[in-house]
């Protein structure tokens, strides 16, 4: 490991709700260092996809710092942070989320599309998704005819085709049966060998287990 | 290449997708497309076939009296007073001013003639019979020589079945009557202001004077200027020279003027008619953002799926205003097709007359209609694309 690659520094989230605000993030402090595997667990409405979406800069904290490679995303605009997601960070979810309208081998190269602004020519999206278990028959099927552990494959290559150093992941398993899941989580795991930071978000404590460390998150605290 | 862009590749699949809708949407651009290319088609014809009408007189300059004359029903004599009448000294006043153009005055009134069993109302000019020679063509026969004979209008020789030969009795039983023989036919002249022969009876004015009297005293006087550029300057000279007084004596107008007039006119109309046909583009409008307003709403996860991997606001401004512009080109494109069958059914009834319908003036309105077409698409998409792109990532996410 070399240094921290995110880095908050009393982080808050409120929501203001007509209701009243809403704490989801208090005063969150947490390094991260490059190359770790890092399980966020906690009950649900804890804080921990707030806290996965502001390391992943879909957010801003309200207060605090929050440093990603070195940057602070509070001083950054939305084109910046648009990029920073694009080139240093992949995103696997729960649900996939695959662009239904595009092929598998679309979905991969999309990413790649938008840094490079041009097609993949070094071949770097179809041994991606081979590398993840999905063949050439299924490589240029639409999401829909795909099934639920073939999409999160193609999730995974998608989120690797800009070679990003921090690899997000929400509920990566949570649709997916037992064997599935062990073969994603090994698949990260393997990534991570490779000197990729993991952060995860899971209530699933086996599929914690695979991370090095866990943190447990409680009423927007790390406890 | 806007045909490899990624963003463009998604919204024709979008539309591909939502093809009944889409095409539903289109609909409405394309009649409106239809209506407003149609319209402007038949809007130019009319003014081209007007103008190609009138153009043949735009070298005159007409001089009449300020009191009026000309044309009056019945006895010409006792109408014609100094207010309503050109006189002799004022036609060479006219005369003076066009230097060497030449200058035709001449006598008109409204008369009953008899053709065998069948009676009817013409215009009657009465003119020198050099002049006639200057202003207009015989088709069939001779000019006038001498004092006696008419040229008459193909027109009039149609509806009475005259040629050279046949004879026509003019004026009526109480101030007696007079036969005449039609010893040529006219040249069909078409609708020309100073003039309109094509149904008319030109006699010679030593004839004209004998039957209405008014002699030295004209009705018009017309004024053919062989240079153009000149028209104003010479029309200026009359006015200087006749319209001393308080009152104007005369009124001196080229026939250019009233052309431009009357196209003028045309024009307002045909902008006024595209304009109400231009109601139904909005009414695609709506339904353009209606539509867009609608894939917005269906693909707020897919954008927010979108941003989350690093698409940039911008760029989803840019896949729904394709989008938009995929259903207004598709739209127009249909509806300029379907303009060429539309505008020439429409130009065939209203002008009854499509050798202009090819020509670029009036072709060049499916173009015009097709580009408004596509520009109020891509207007109506604005406002949806710029709700997409400042939709929160997180909250798109959620969205199911």
């Amino acid at each position: 490991m070399s240094g921290p690659v995110i880095e908050l520094v009393d982080v808050s989230k409120v929501y203001s709700l007509p209701s009243g605000d809403v704490v989801a993030l208090d005063n969150v402090s947490l390094v991260i260092e490059e190359g770790d595997f890092v399980a966020i667990m906690g009950p649900s409405g804890s804080g921990k996809s707030t806290l996965l979406n502001q390391i992943g800069s879909l957010d801003v904290p309200t207060s605090g710092d929050l440093y990603v490679t070195g940057r602070n995303i509070r001083e950054m605009d939305d084109d910046e942070l648009t990029d920073l997601r694009r080139d240093e960070i992949g995103y696997i979810f729960q649900k996939f989320n695959l662009i239904p309208l595009l092929t598998a081998y679309e979905n991969v190269e999309y990413p790649y599309l938008l840094k490079h602004k041009k097609t993949d020519r070094t071949g770097r999206v179809t041994s991606l998704l081979k590398e993840v278990g999905i063949d050439e028959s299924r490589m240029y099927h639409t999401p829909n005819e795909l099934s639920g552990g073939q999409q999160q494959r193609v999730a995974i290559a998608r989120a690797l085709v800009n070679e990003p150093g921090i690899l997000l992941c929400d509920e990566p398993t949570g649709n997916l049966d037992t064997k599935t899941s062990r073969q994603i989580m090994e698949m990260l795991a393997h990534l991570n060998s490779g000197g990729m930071t993991v952060i995860m978000v899971t209530h699933d404590p086996n599929i914690a287990d695979y991370a090095r460390r866990t943190i447990t998150i409680s009423d927007g605290r790390i406890v | 290449m806007i045909f490899d862009d990624i963003f463009f590749v998604l919204s024709v699949r979008n539309v591909r997708l939502h093809f009944l809708r889409s095409v539903l949407a289109a609909v409405g651009i394309i009649i409106g497309v239809v209506a407003i290319a149609s319209m402007g088609i038949m809007g130019t014809n009319l003014t081209v076939a007007v103008t190609e009408e009138l153009s043949s007189s735009g070298n005159v300059i007409m001089v009449t009296p300020a009191g009026g004359g000309g044309g009056d029903f019945g006895d010409h004599s006792q109408s014609a007073t100094s207010d309503n009448v050109i006189t002799d000294r004022q036609v060479k006043d006219i005369e003076k001013v066009s230097g060497t153009n030449a200058v035709i005055p001449l006598h008109s009134t409204a008369d009953q003639i008899e053709v065998g069993s069948k009676q009817g109302w013409v215009t009657i000019y009465g003119l020198d019979t050099d002049d006639m020679r200057v202003q207009l063509n015989v088709e069939e026969g001779k000019f006038i020589s001498g004092t006696s004979g008419a040229l008459i209008g193909p027109l009039l020789a149609e509806d009475y079945e005259l040629k050279t030969g046949s004879r026509i009795k003019i004026g009526d039983d109480e101030d007696g009557r007079k036969t005449i023989r039609v010893v040529g036919v006219l040249e069909e002249r078409g609708m020309s202001m100073e003039m309109y022969t094509d149904s008319a009876i030109v006699v010679s004015e030593n004839w004209y004077t004998d039957q209405y009297g008014g002699e030295n005293e004209y009705d018009q006087v017309n004024v053919i200027v062989e240079n153009l550029d000149k028209i104003e300057e010479i029309k200026e000279g009359i006015d200087r020279k006749l319209n001393k007084g308080r009152d104007d004596e005369v009124n001196v107008i080229d026939s250019g003027s009233i052309l431009e007039m009357i196209t003028n006119t045309l024009s307002t109309i045909t902008v006024f008619v595209s304009g109400i046909a231009g109601i139904s583009l909005l009414v695609a409008a709506v339904s353009i953002f209606n539509v867009m307003m609608m894939s917005v709403t269906e693909r707020i996860k897919e954008i927010g799926i979108l941003r989350s991997i690093g698409t940039r606001k911008a760029w989803v401004r840019r896949m729904f205003i394709y989008e938009a512009f995929i259903l207004g080109f598709v739209g127009s494109a249909l509806g300029g097709l379907l303009s060429l069958a539309g505008g020439y059914v429409l130009v065939l009834m209203m002008v009854q007359d499509t050798q202009y319908f090819f020509s670029f003036q009036s072709l060049i309105n499916i173009p015009y209609a097709m580009g408004i077409g596509i520009i109020i698409c891509v207007v109506s998409g604005v406002y949806p694309a710029w709700k997409a792109s400042n939709l929160d990532p997180i909250e798109a996410l959620a969205n199911e």
